[in-house]
């Protein structure tokens, strides 16, 4: 069981504090949601725990691996995956190729046997293919396996990002915003699929701004603003928090409308 | 037009935008199977040797355009700079066989890895780049290589070339143009069958991910700088090592096979037949090598109806022969 160390962690771009002298540690096995207003770090945050940005001050520990500065293939290397807001869809393949890649830092086929298809490889493959057909189907998408990415809709799209980070058997997954852009009932499927997934002792970190999925998922909350701990705690402590409900006094109508528009779509 | 074509795209957006999944296993075998075939019954319309010496110079070409169609196609990453590998590829070899002594044979593998080890020095820096710097800096490559065996002419033979001792292998001379036919058209049935194991691996996973989604591929683990620095290395083998087999054939180098103009028709080769298509690769170095031979017919006009159906095929077949025509196929047969 690996936890994740966050020491004094800061990012600036320019004179912009976009993340500054934060330090949490996240316990294996929880889901911990990361909150706060538009603005608030939240995007940046995850970019520094997965190595697309390098942080400008502090250090970023999982478990015995010490990441800071590392290059993003490390992270992953080290267990940890991520979903994307925008989509990060490989869109010149199937959605199973996308999931297969998902598995890419648990391959052990050197170069030369890649080339000659060596029985080895030709084994691994097999493997790697079941295992991404699995997961597939734990997403719901077990049909799609064989379709190219680019002719699934979005909701499937989402829940293949999930798919293709899960592949990877992370100790700690990422997810940022997944419930963006889906409808009551998919963003309902999403929090089951959270708890199954932190069942089976994944780490989970929630990124997201559907404050109804993130109350009912979460073990704990830490709430950002401007690029610092604004509180932190369970979603019983955060609900009633003074300081919370002030920074979201001017984003809780923004918040309302957004949980409104996701009804719609 | 835009209607007409769907997703109609321009080269550049070819090279950014994604190509044909994968292939499947027994889909590879058949392709594979195929070109083993047509390869096995061209020789039936060999009448004479220049119809052979034609065959050569395409299986040549397609053998380059294979290994550069990884780099380009699957990988998303740009090189106007591998004619310079095909000539260090022609010279190295030519070089190591009449000054150095060493037999033809391994003088042309010897030569293809040295040309290896320098791609990996030089591709470290270089693939740190993106899209066009990419451009610019293999560019840059290519035209050093050129200006050094054009002015070497000690080494070299300079503007005029060099000639280069015929190959043996086994004790044997390689002598005429059949006997070259099927030496190729075994290393080409060799490249496409090393290049669609590769692409159907882990590896060729990765380099296609990476051509869509850099941080996506970093995140599955995918070493980015590692695999770009891999593919560019095993295209610059593919070029030397058929560079080296050109020279022994032609008995003859010259430094226009190092040319800026040379890498560019390499380029359009593979953008023509197709992008992220081994197959594509093949038929655009078939067709871009058999155009001009039977357009000099045209005499004045030639380049003139060759870029006009360059031109046509861009705006026609926008994502190059074979990917655009295996999806009409695939289409009508639903």
């Amino acid at each position: 069981m690996t936890t994740l160390v966050v020491r004094e962690l800061g990012c600036s771009f320019g004179g912009v504090h976009a993340v500054a002298g934060l330090s949490f540690e996240i316990a294996p096995g929880t889901v911990h949601s990361i909150i706060g207003p538009n603005g608030a770090g939240k995007t940046t945050l995850l970019n520094l725990l997965t190595g697309v940005y390098v942080p400008t001050s502090g250090s970023i520990r999982f478990g015995a691996h010490e990441l800071t500065g590392q290059p993003p293939h490390r992270y992953a290397a080290a267990g940890i995956a991520r979903t994307f807001q925008n989509l990060q869809i490989f869109f010149n393949m199937s959605a199973l190729e996308n999931v297969m890649t998902g598995r890419h830092r648990l391959e052990r086929t050197g170069l030369l046997a890649a080339m000659l298809h060596t029985p080895r490889l030709a084994r691994a493959e097999a493997e790697c293919r079941e295992r991404a057909l699995e997961w597939l189907r734990f997403l719901e998408l077990g049909d799609a396996a064989e379709r190219d990415a680019d002719t699934l809709p979005y909701g499937a799209l989402k829940r293949l990002e999930i798919a293709r980070a899960l592949a990877g058997e992370p100790q700690l997954l990422l997810l940022d915003e997944p419930a963006a852009g889906l409808n009551p009932s998919e963003a309902l499927g999403i929090a089951a699929l959270i708890r199954r997934v932190a069942a089976t002792g994944t780490t989970v970190v929630l990124v997201e701004h559907n404050m109804r999925l993130v109350m009912e998922v979460s073990d704990h909350i830490l709430v950002l603003d401007h690029g610092k701990r604004l509180a932190e705690g369970s979603a019983e402590q955060i609900r009633s928090d003074a300081r919370v409900i002030e920074a979201y006094l001017g984003a809780a109508s923004e918040a309302h409308a957004a949980g409104e528009a996701s009804a719609d779509a | 037009m835009e209607s007409s074509v769907p997703c109609a795209a321009t080269v550049s957006d070819g090279i950014a935008a994604a190509g044909l999944p994968a292939m499947r296993p027994r889909r590879r075998l058949r392709g594979l199977t195929l070109l083993a075939l047509v390869l096995a019954l061209l020789p039936l319309g060999f009448v004479n040797d220049y119809v052979a010496d034609v065959a050569v110079l395409i299986a040549l070409n397609a053998i380059v355009c294979v290994g550069l169609n990884l780099l380009i196609g699957y990988a998303g990453q740009i090189s106007l700079g591998h004619a310079g590998f095909f000539g260090l590829g022609a010279y190295g070899s030519a070089l190591l066989a009449t000054h150095a002594g060493v037999p033809p044979l391994a003088a042309l593998l010897a030569a293809t890895a040295l040309v290896g080890v320098l791609a990996a020095l030089v591709g470290g820096p270089i693939l740190r780049l993106k899209g066009h710097y990419l451009a610019m800096a293999t560019l840059g490559l290519g035209i050093i290589v050129s200006i050094v065996i054009t002015t070497e002419d000690r080494l070299t033979g300079g503007p005029d070339g060099m000639a280069v001792p015929p190959l043996t292998i086994a004790g044997f001379v390689v002598q005429g143009e059949r006997a070259w036919y099927w030496i190729l058209a075994g290393c080409l049935l060799a490249a496409v069958w090393l290049a669609q194991n590769l692409i159907a691996s882990p590896t060729g996973r990765a380099l296609r991910a990476l051509h869509t989604s850099e941080v996506a591929a970093e995140l599955a683990g995918v070493d980015s700088a590692r695999h770009k620095l891999i593919v560019f290395v095993i295209s610059a083998l593919f070029a030397a090592f058929a560079g080296g087999l050109a020279a022994f054939h032609a008995g003859f180098v010259t430094p226009a096979k190092a040319s800026f103009l040379h890498s560019i028709e390499l380029v359009t080769m593979v953008v023509f037949g197709g992008m992220a298509s081994t197959f594509g690769a093949v038929v655009g170095a078939a067709v871009l090598t058999l155009l001009p031979q039977l357009l000099t017919a045209l005499k004045d006009y030639e380049m003139v109806v060759f870029g006009a159906l360059l031109m046509a095929t861009m705006i026609f077949f926008p994502r190059g022969i074979v990917p655009t025509l295996s999806a009409l196929w695939q289409r009508w047969r639903r």
